[in-house]
């Protein structure tokens, strides 16, 4: 069964919490994630973010619940790694 | 819990402002029972400990609704707008996230923070009325320590407010303190 190994997404989320906040409260509720967000644009409320997840087996449906919960929208997924097999690297 | 209310008010920076309005309603309470304390105490005749304590309470009581109500009914007014204007920058509905339940539950700790800081301080203030008229021996009158209590507590709030700003807190404390005197001053002159 194919495993997601890695997934970037392209998220608008509010100024708060930032982004430190925000990869916190992600890997928080997700242990095993290691979260990378860089913010590529800032406007008046809110900044473009891309929230890069990567885990043995990244949860994206419960991933993509926690952003939403945290006042973020996914606009879209700009990158994924997936493999059919269990490996240790990526 | 704990950590969810201190991710909720981390996210809406709350704690400034509930910091705010616990020395602003704090700062009331403790001038309104100085003003009360020594108006008993400059009219000349001794008033009765009980009617000192019931018309203190009343106005500490009057004080801490005031403070519940009015942050309540502002504060929330505040959010709800703050989450309208995020919602249209995010083009989505937040009532179900942290910004939606922050809004429904950061007015809640700010108008409890509001109402009982002059309640907290009054309270404090009114003690050697209590213990007075409980028999308890003290140094002065029971009316006399209260007044030095007010003194003290508008000391602390300036010295606490000196803290957080960084300034020299003995600076700070003693500006409240001369507002204090020239409050008491005022009184003196009015009912002499």
């Amino acid at each position: 069964m194919p495993v997601i190994k890695r997934v970037v997404l392209d998220v608008l989320k509010p100024h708060q919490p930032n982004a430190l906040e925000f990869a916190s409260a992600l890997a928080a509720h997700h242990s095993g994630c290691v979260i990378r967000i860089t913010v590529i644009e800032v406007d008046e409320k809110t900044e473009t973010t891309l929230v890069d997840i990567e885990s043995d087996d990244v949860p994206y449906a419960d991933i993509v619940d926690t952003i939403q919960a945290l006042g973020a929208s996914v606009h879209s997924i700009d990158e994924v790694v997936v493999s059919s097999a269990p490996s240790a690297e990526i | 819990m704990i950590a969810q209310l201190r991710f909720l008010l981390q996210l809406t920076h709350a704690q400034r402002i509930a910091r705010r309005y616990f020395v602003t309603n704090g700062f009331d309470g403790a001038l309104t029972m100085m003003g009360l304390t020594m108006g008993f105490y400059s009219a000349g005749t001794a008033v009765a400990a009980p009617v000192m304590i019931s018309a203190c309470l009343g106005a500490a009581v009057a004080l801490a609704v005031s403070g519940l109500a009015s942050a309540y009914v502002s504060e929330s007014a505040e959010r709800e707008k703050e989450l309208r204007e995020l919602e249209q920058a995010v083009v989505g509905d937040l009532q179900d996230t942290a910004h939606g339940r922050a809004a429904r539950t950061v007015p809640v700790l700010i108008a409890a923070v509001n109402g009982s800081a002059p309640l907290v301080i009054a309270l404090f203030i009114m003690t050697p009325l209590w213990l007075e008229q409980a028999g308890v021996p003290l140094p002065l009158s029971g009316l006399e320590c209260a007044i030095a209590l007010a003194f003290v507590s508008l000391f602390l709030l300036g010295a606490f407010l000196g803290t957080i700003s960084g300034r020299f807190w003995l600076w700070s404390a003693l500006r409240t303190l001369a507002v204090a005197l020239l409050t008491a001053g005022i009184i003196f002159f009015f009912n002499a």
